[in-house]
Order: structure tokens, then C-alpha cells, then sequence
């Protein structure tokens, strides 16, 4: 059982190698092919990778303290199945709270729901994450008007919450079926 | 810049407090945090290259889509184009005013910035390493489903 998982592991990682060496070669062609291009992606990719190195580290220790340090018990009260309105609350709070990019949110929520906070959550808490963030909001009243700002981010609550249960719903009842 | 002092502060903090407390769960957890980078890696390279990619490649070609906006079809690229291209929100509000004082209408400009915020084509490589595929993509496909109806509700209302 062990050595199967291993096995997995290592055909996943795999995978993750080989989709990695087909993305430096599509860019290696397109910096070829279209060279006046080539200075904007290569600044847009310099820029991401710099602040992926000055978050991430961070972002990881902060997981792994997470794992080593909370229970399970404590996720799926504040966060699981049967957490109701207030997990979806902390959600959105945990998302909307001034951070990194989208792709630090990603390791975060599989920390979350391996210690067992329901997929309603998750899905809040990521796009929470990718389009309410507070410093992000300020900006777009700024440049968008508090009346649009407001009626978006009404409307966005609304659904999102509405789609976390849904995926639940999907996800879950694809679980149950398999386990049986 | 704030944003990474605050979160690097933060994290030494409780690193600093984790150790005083637990030297064993200390050392084990940064075990945690470096396995899971060994993980990931190639997953995050792939997406940063990516956005390179698609940011270099399209920016200058948003302008034109919203120049030519001819009802659903004008506003389904909109869409596509949002949930392919990767750009900052800092960077999208303003681009996103200047298209509103050049005509472009609400709905359009909602769909843009929702659509370019909650759905990530180019990252999802990693959210399928990190949540599996099955949850990368219902998250994605029902994500669009809601951009449009918020865009098309935000047209209505304002």
C-alpha cells in the first residue's frame, strides 16, 4: 500500500517534470520566433519569479507549522462539513486578507483540506483570495467608482458562496459513491 | 513590498515562537516546508513562465477587444481572454478605467476583471498538483459560469 503510494509520488512528480520541459520549450520558441516579444515575457516571468522567491519560503514554513501545529479536530469545527455559516465566514476573511498571488493560495487550501476543512470552504477561500483582497478592493474603487466596487463585490460574495456548495455537493457525493 | 516584509516578519515571529516552544515540531515542520517546495517546484516554474507567456503575447491586443465590441460574442472573448491572460489587479483596475472613459461598456469591463481574477488557465498546472484535477476544473468551468452572470447582472443594475 505504502509502495504503491511511493510509486504514485513518483509518477506525479514525473509528470510535473515533463509538463515543466514542455513549457521551456514552447517559451524557448516563442522568445525565438517572436523576438520583439521576448523582453516583455521574460521581465513579466522575471517579475513573478522574484516575488515568488521573497514569498514563498515564508508561505511554506507557515504550512508547515500549520500541519505540525493545528489538529484536525480544530479545522473541521472552524472549517469542515459541519461548520456552517460561520466557516463560510472565515473564508472569506482568510481570503480576503492582504497577501501573496493566487499561486501561494493554492498549497494553502491543500493544507486546509488535508486537515479537513469541507470543499465549500476551500473554493471560498480561493476565490476570496483571487478577486475580493482588500488592498485590491481599494484600487478598484479607486479607479472603478465605489458603485461598481460595491455592487461587484455584492455579487461576488453571493455566487461564490453559492458555487463553493455546489462543487461540495459534486465532489462529495463522487466520494461517497467511490467509497462504497 | 509591504505585503512581503509583513508576511516574512510575521512567519519569523511564530517560527521563533514555535522553536522556543517545541525544538522537535520546529525542525519538523520546516522538514514539511521543504518537501512540499521539492513538490511543487516544477509546477510553479511552468506557471510563471506561463504567465510570461500569455501576459507578453496578448496586453497589447486587450485594447482591440473591447474596441470591437459586438454584443454576446464581443463579450464571450472578453471572457476567454480574462481567463487566459494573468495580470496583477493593480495593473488591471486601471487598464480596466481607461477601457470604461473610452466607452467600453460595464458588463464588458466586469466580465474582464472577474473572469482575469478568479480564473487561472495558466496556474492551473498547480492547482490541479495541489487539489486534483477534478476540483481544478469544476472550479474553473463553474468560475466562468459566474463571472458571466455577475457581468451580466452588473450591466443590469448599473
Amino acid at each position: 500500500m505504502k509502495n504503491q503510494m511511493l510509486k504514485k509520488n513518483q509518477k506525479s512528480s514525473k509528470k510535473g517534470f515533463i509538463f515543466l520541459g514542455l513549457v521551456i520549450i514552447i517559451t524557448v520558441l516563442i522568445l525565438v520566433l517572436i523576438p520583439e516579444k521576448s523582453s516583455l515575457i521574460m521581465q513579466t516571468s522575471f517579475n513573478y519569479f522574484i516575488q515568488m522567491v521573497m514569498i514563498f519560503p515564508a508561505v511554506l514554513i507557515l504550512m508547515g507549522l500549520f500541519a505540525v501545529w493545528t489538529s484536525k479536530e480544530f479545522v473541521m469545527t472552524h472549517l469542515g462539513e459541519s461548520s456552517g455559516l460561520k466557516g463560510i465566514i472565515i473564508s472569506f476573511i482568510l481570503g480576503a486578507l492582504p497577501t501573496g498571488p493566487i499561486f501561494v493560495a493554492f498549497p494553502m487550501a491543500q493544507a486546509l483540506h488535508k486537515k479537513g476543512a469541507s470543499y465549500t470552504n476551500i473554493v471560498i477561500f480561493l476565490s476570496a483570495w483571487a478577486c475580493i483582497k482588500i488592498p485590491q478592493e481599494l484600487v478598484e474603487m479607486q479607479f472603478m467608482g465605489a458603485k461598481f466596487m460595491l455592487v461587484r463585490l455584492g455579487l461576488t460574495i453571493i455566487f461564490i458562496t453559492i458555487m463553493g456548495m455546489i462543487i461540495n455537493k459534486l465532489l462529495e457525493t463522487k466520494k461517497a459513491v467511490t467509497s462504497e | 513590498m509591504k505585503n512581503i516584509i509583513f508576511i516574512n516578519g510575521f512567519v519569523a515571529i511564530i517560527l521563533i515562537i514555535s522553536f522556543i516552544k517545541d525544538k522537535k515540531k520546529t525542525v519538523k515542520s520546516v522538514m514539511i516546508a521543504i518537501k512540499s517546495l521539492g513538490k511543487i517546484a516544477p509546477a510553479i516554474i511552468s506557471v510563471i513562465l506561463l504567465i510570461g507567456i500569455m501576459y507578453g503575447l496578448f496586453t497589447d491586443k486587450i485594447a482591440l477587444f473591447f474596441g470591437q465590441e459586438n454584443g454576446a460574442i464581443g463579450f464571450i472573448t472578453i471572457a476567454i481572454f480574462g481567463s487566459v491572460i494573468h495580470m496583477p489587479a493593480l495593473l488591471a483596475f486601471p487598464l480596466a478605467g481607461s477601457f470604461l472613459s473610452e466607452g467600453a461598456s460595464m458588463s464588458s469591463v466586469a466580465a474582464f476583471i472577474t473572469t482575469l481574477t478568479m480564473i487561472g488557465i495558466v496556474t492551473l498546472p498547480l492547482e490541479i498538483k495541489t487539489l486534483g484535477k477534478k476540483f481544478a476544473i469544476y472550479r474553473n468551468v463553474f468560475s466562468l459560469v459566474i463571472a458571466l452572470i455577475i457581468a451580466t447582472l452588473i450591466g443590469v443594475i448599473l
